[in-house]
């Protein structure tokens, strides 16, 4: 490295390091990362699976040879468009509670024929996996800026609330930890991530709100469904079943509790 | 949002007809720089393109976050008023390999680029903006990398 | 088989604001797989941008652009009506061109 060029840059890392130092409180870091999202916001990578979901819920696949366009996400039969902001929800044809990725599998199998027990058993980033990837993506797209109204009307929607509140605050595995150990009150937060509290709306575009989203750092998009599975191994619990209803009940709980929040999915994350 | 899918099978298609008449542009650029990729150092990466030793100029505007949540992707931004800029390098004084990526501009567009690089680790970053009669110049900035807590 | 890239480019002022979206793994060459062998490098490495056919703007990368890359630029003089198209090679040869018609 030249002389002139190692000065200046030993200047400036000193200054700025000098400078870091005493500033470089909670706030300031927050601010940081605030402007660092920002800088992301627009050309979020999620957008190339939008363009893929949308291409696989029209295009005719599986043993079947049928498209989904015939799939009914709670607002009739191809309705994707503001069907995200009202899952989970019941469904009458399957007689439960079902969230997006639950739904997707029930249409993936019912009307291509695919086996929706082999796909829930497949691991996440691979195979048909990828395709329920692209459709969350797609189908949540269509709700962007919609806000949360998940409807509460029928029996088992208000049972899966109760049974979600009890998981959600259920304490388990070695280090007897809870979903609201970390998401069960305001202004918590782990190392530079914030931890928002999921008893209640924490704002547009957070939490609930905030997925499925594209993740810089594995570069894929991560649905609920493996938000939700990785929530349970950083918990060190045993792994959810792909769609279970454990999962089902923790987004009817925190969908419900969201009520009212602007959705900003797929949205980019760390 | 309904003409996404047809827009993109539209872009296919025409592409492909394009390819087959032979009027995609012809690429008259040079080969790529394996010497300057895998320099891993910024005066390596400068030797490697052939330039001048760089200069620091306040006429380049640099825009980088001061902390990047995570390395893997980090928007950096630069334009230049200065006249006859020619070429833009992005170099990661940290990385593994210094060089990031090399911006060449036409007349045809405005001396302005932004893209996402990698980084390894916390780093000073360099904007390069090379005029036509051989002026180097550069802007540079400390990206601190982190990578945050859990979840998110 | 690549996906297709997201392009967008709309008129902003006397020119056209181009934001493109590819697809594409871009490895380093240093990432090690969950069975602990390396992942061969895998980039892009040439990319080309044209205006009504010709090259308006050309650019080489390394294995630090970022997976899934986002590029922004600005074309001088485009109208509505106009074709950006954006073609890239990458390290193994494949190619890929998309194009989009400026808002």
């Amino acid at each position: 490295m030249s002389c002139g060029l190692a000065w200046r840059a030993v200047l400036a890392f000193g200054l700025g390091a000098a400078f870091a130092l005493p500033v470089l409180g909670q706030k300031s870091t927050a601010d940081g990362i605030n402007q660092y999202r920002a800088l992301l916001a627009d050309g979020n990578p999620a957008e190339l699976w939008e363009a893929k979901g949308e291409a696989l819920w029209k295009q005719k696949r599986g043993p079947n040879n049928a498209s989904l366009e015939a799939c009914d996400l709670g607002k009739g039969p191809g309705v994707a468009k503001g069907a995200f902001v009202e899952l989970p929800r019941f469904f009458a044809d399957t007689g439960k509670v079902q969230d997006l990725e639950s739904r997707l599998l029930s249409c993936l199998q019912t009307l291509q024929g695919f086996d929706a027990a082999a796909i829930a058993a497949t691991p996440f980033g691979r195979g048909e996996q990828l395709t329920l990837e692209a459709l969350v993506a797609f189908v949540a797209a269509e709700s962007r800026g919609l806000r949360f109204k998940l409807p509460q009307g029928h029996a088992e929607e208000r049972k899966m609330l109760e049974v979600g509140r009890r998981l959600f605050f259920f304490r388990a595995g070695p280090y007897d930890f809870s979903c609201a150990s970390c998401h069960g009150e305001d202004g918590k937060r782990i190392r530079l991530q914030d931890l928002p509290n999921l008893t209640k709306n924490p704002g547009d575009g957070i939490g609930f709100a905030a997925w499925p989203a594209y993740r810089v750092s594995s570069g894929e998009l991560w649905g609920m469904q493996r938000r939700l599975n990785d929530c349970f191994r950083q918990q060190r619990f045993p792994y959810p079943g792909y769609a279970s209803e454990v999962t089902v009940a923790l987004g009817v709980y925190m969908g419900v509790k969201s009520e009212g929040a602007a959705s900003i999915a797929p949205s980019i994350k760390r | 949002m309904s003409t996404r899918r047809e827009m993109l099978a539209r872009s296919a298609a025409v592409a492909a007809l394009l390819a087959a008449a032979g009027v995609l542009p012809a690429r008259a650029q040079a080969a790529w720089n394996k010497a300057a990729f895998e320099a891993k150092k910024i005066d390596d990466v400068i030797k490697a393109l052939g330039l001048a030793k760089p200069v620091e100029s306040a006429e380049i505007s640099f825009t980088a976050p001061d902390i990047a949540e995570n390395g893997a992707v980090v928007p950096i931004a630069a334009s230049t008023s200065l006249a006859g800029v020619k070429r833009i390098a992005f170099l990661v004084e940290k990385n593994p390999t210094t060089l990031a990526g090399v911006f060449d501009f036409t007349d045809a567009v405005e001396t302005s680029v932004s893209t996402r690089v990698k980084m390894a680790q916390t780093s000073n970053v360099l904007a390069v903006a090379i005029t036509g009669d051989g002026k180097v110049l550069f802007a540079q900035k400390e990206v601190k990398v982190t990578l945050g807590g859990c979840g998110g | 088989m690549s996906d297709p890239m997201r392009i967008r480019a709309q008129v902003q002022g006397s020119g056209a604001v181009v934001r493109v979206l590819m697809s594409h793994e871009m490895e380093t060459g240093l990432r090690k797989d969950a069975a602990g062998a390396t992942v061969p490098a895998w980039h892009i490495t040439e990319v080309v941008a044209a205006l009504n056919g010709k090259t308006v703007m050309t650019a080489q990368w390394g294995t630090a652009i970022a997976k899934n890359p986002f590029t922004q630029f600005t074309v001088k003089g485009a109208k509505s009506g106009d074709k950006i198209s954006i073609s890239w090679t990458d390290s193994r040869g494949d190619k890929r061109t998309d194009e989009v018609v400026v808002a």
